[in-house]
């Protein structure tokens, strides 16, 4: 097992490599330079005040050494500073994570509440009026915009705050840590999570329902109910659990995407996460920002694909680490 | 002989009679069908079906809720919202259709070509997919969005660049499969040309699974079209777009004038479901053993 995920390990560092390549060559071909933008639009700009900023971001080096300064920097640690608010990279991205993470977490959480019960009982019920519903609910959140559900749950909430207390209230926007105020930290991020949670859970209530409708067809499913077994018994211990298998691995692949949802749903809910970040770094052409952005989305995505493939090996005793 | 060839054309039914019994078979894949025409007249006779310009500002009727000359409001410069949302279906299948063809038949040719040749070359293809693969769709599209710039045609470009890979993927694993059958081997043995073998043995074997994606595919970018269009990266006003008709205003305007966030984002979702409501149905229709699913 330790020789597969060092395997898999010494295979996801070319996929690393031509992240990192491919991000380096696209933001030099994003047209404009970050010195003239950040000595100011307006008026004449000095040619040695934009040489000595391009000395300072270490642009006026050679594209070769400029990307390998990029890896070694990535494989220490060392993202660098922000080439437009002058901070450490690592610092930009540590005060926003917290939001952005809990965020796709309870988006997580909200996903399976939803999408394991309704999926397995859609297919206990298949092609009866409440599998049709489900699967209505389900392809409805696959078309519905998730920046859209956030601008009508904050119409909602504005409604019914109107409503029920006279004045309407808004969700806040400045975060406060969940140990620090639970009650006001929950406000901020349940409806962002919501909103995503819904989309992640219509993806995953689809995957459960075929998952049981496979299981439920198995020899050993018919054993379990010629037994004599327990509906409940049979549905819960036999077929739930063998069906779980693929829907943990989507589970696993669209966590590492989650972050593509929480780039407009933070713009959404006026969320200062990491989402909101992304599209702030490639509008100002910060390179060092958005390079580490990007290579963080990337690992996540190799790192969590490597995480559900020995979580997959490991609930499954019958798949070999090949 | 001469009895089985007078059955042979009565055995064939009419593509009315197709239609009735995939309508039958597949309701929901029928309204979706539906959905996805109804948008497609809209796009095509906006023109004779709008009532007002989509960029004729009437500032005597700004933020003027539904009513009989407006019949989804007015938005907070005054333009007709449904006349809007007419010329909106445009911009969304224009992107749709061009960004999901064009990325579904690079990747159809990249992934059979992968699976045909094998070795090296799907190899390195592969590497190359994973590292597209990698990046969340809206990601790659803000990147190519911010080195190209904004408007119809880029935006085009910045989301079929990620749908590549997707069905790149996809194809390959089903011409995979194919490429072992003995007829590919005899293809071989006559002495075809790759390019013959490809475009005539393999891609013909995996269009089943390549339309059902194409569908997918034309919902997923007019999603993605919203989404770039509302954070400002994708079509620029005066241009009716959904996704730009919710930036700005639908927001602020949330309380007072909830009909300008709720009529187009109707639009998208109402559409994309159409599109995946018939590609389901689509793939039953081809593939019954996926029915399930």
């Amino acid at each position: 097992m330790y020789r597969y995920i060092l395997n898999r390990l010494l295979l996801s560092i070319p996929t690393l490599i031509g992240a990192a390549a491919l991000v380096f060559i696209l933001m030099r071909l994003i047209p404009g330079d970050i010195c003239v933008v950040r000595l100011g639009s307006g008026g004449s700009i000095n040619p040695t005040a934009v040489a000595n900023c391009h000395a300072q971001l270490g642009l006026d080096r050679s594209l070769v050494l400029q990307f390998f300064d990029f890896i070694a920097g990535f494989a220490r640690g060392d993202f660098g500073t922000s080439m437009w608010s002058g901070k450490p990279v690592s610092q930009e991205i540590a005060t926003r994570i917290p939001v952005s993470l809990e965020i796709a977490l309870l988006a997580t959480l909200v996903a399976v509440l939803i999408a394991i019960p309704l999926g397995t009982i859609s297919a206990l019920h298949q092609n009866s009026w409440l599998d049709h519903i489900v699967r209505t609910v389900a392809i409805a959140g696959i078309a519905t915009p998730s920046f859209w559900l956030g601008i009508m749950s904050i119409l909602v909430v504005l409604e019914v705050s109107h409503l029920a207390f006279g004045a309407p209230w808004m969700p806040p926007i400045d975060y406060v840590s969940l140990w620090d105020d639970p009650l006001r930290n929950l406000s901020i991020v349940i409806l962002p999570a919501i909103t995503i949670g819904y989309r992640y859970s219509a993806v995953t209530m689809r995957m459960t329902r075929s998952a049981m409708l496979e299981v439920l067809r198995e020899d050993y499913i018919r054993t379990a109910r010629a037994k004599g077994l327990f509906e409940h018994i049979v549905v819960n211990r036999h077929a739930l659990q063998n069906a779980l298998l693929p829907v943990v691995t989507l589970i696993g692949i669209e966590f590492a995407f989650l972050i593509g949802g929480l780039v407009v749903t933070e713009q959404v809910f006026n969320l200062n996460g990491i989402g909101r970040l992304f599209v702030l770094a490639v509008q100002n052409q910060d390179y060092t920002l958005t390079q580490a952005l990007v290579m963080l989305t990337v690992a996540i995505f190799v790192v969590t694909n490597l995480a559900v493939d020995v979580l997959y090996a490991w609930l499954d005793p019958r798949i070999r680490f090949g | 002989m001469t009895v089985l060839a007078q059955d042979a054309p009565a055995l064939r039914r009419s593509w009315l009679d197709t239609a009735f019994a995939f309508s039958r078979r597949q309701p929901l894949g029928t309204f979706g069908l539906v959905v996805v025409v109804a948008a497609a007249i809209a796009g095509l006779s906006a023109e004779w079906i709008a009532p007002y310009s989509p960029t004729a500002n009437d500032f005597a009727a700004m933020t003027e809720p539904p009513s009989a000359a407006h019949w989804l409001g007015t938005d907070q410069f005054g333009r007709d919202l449904l006349s809007r949302i007419i010329y909106g279906a445009r911009t969304a299948l224009i992107i749709g259709f061009v960004s999901a063809f064009v990325g579904g038949f690079a990747g159809l040719v990249l992934g059979v070509g992968s699976a045909y040749f094998g070795g090296l070359i799907d190899l390195v293809l592969q590497r190359v997919m994973d590292v597209l693969m990698a990046f969340p769709l809206i990601i790659m599209a803000l990147a190519v969005v911010a080195i190209f710039g904004t408007g119809v045609q880029n935006v085009i470009v910045a989301i079929t660049v990620p749908l590549v890979p997707r069905c790149a993927r996809v194809v390959r694993a089903s011409a995979l499969s194919i490429r072992e059958v003995p007829y590919i081997d005899a293809a071989r043995t006559c002495g075809f040309g790759h390019a013959r073998i490809i475009l005539r043995h393999m891609v013909p074997n995996v269009v089943a699974p390549f339309l059902i994606m194409l569908t997918a595919f034309v919902g997923q970018a007019i999603l993605a079209e919203a989404s770039l269009s509302y954070l400002g990266l994708g079509v620029q006003e005066p241009t009716p777009a959904w996704g730009l008709m919710l930036q700005g205003g639908a927001e602020e305007y949330a309380s007072t004038a909830p009909w300008i966030a709720i009529f187009p984002g109707l639009a998208i979702a109402l559409t994309v479901f159409g599109f995946s409501l018939f590609g389901d149905a689509l793939r039953d229709a081809i593939d019954p053993k996926l029915r399930d699913r």
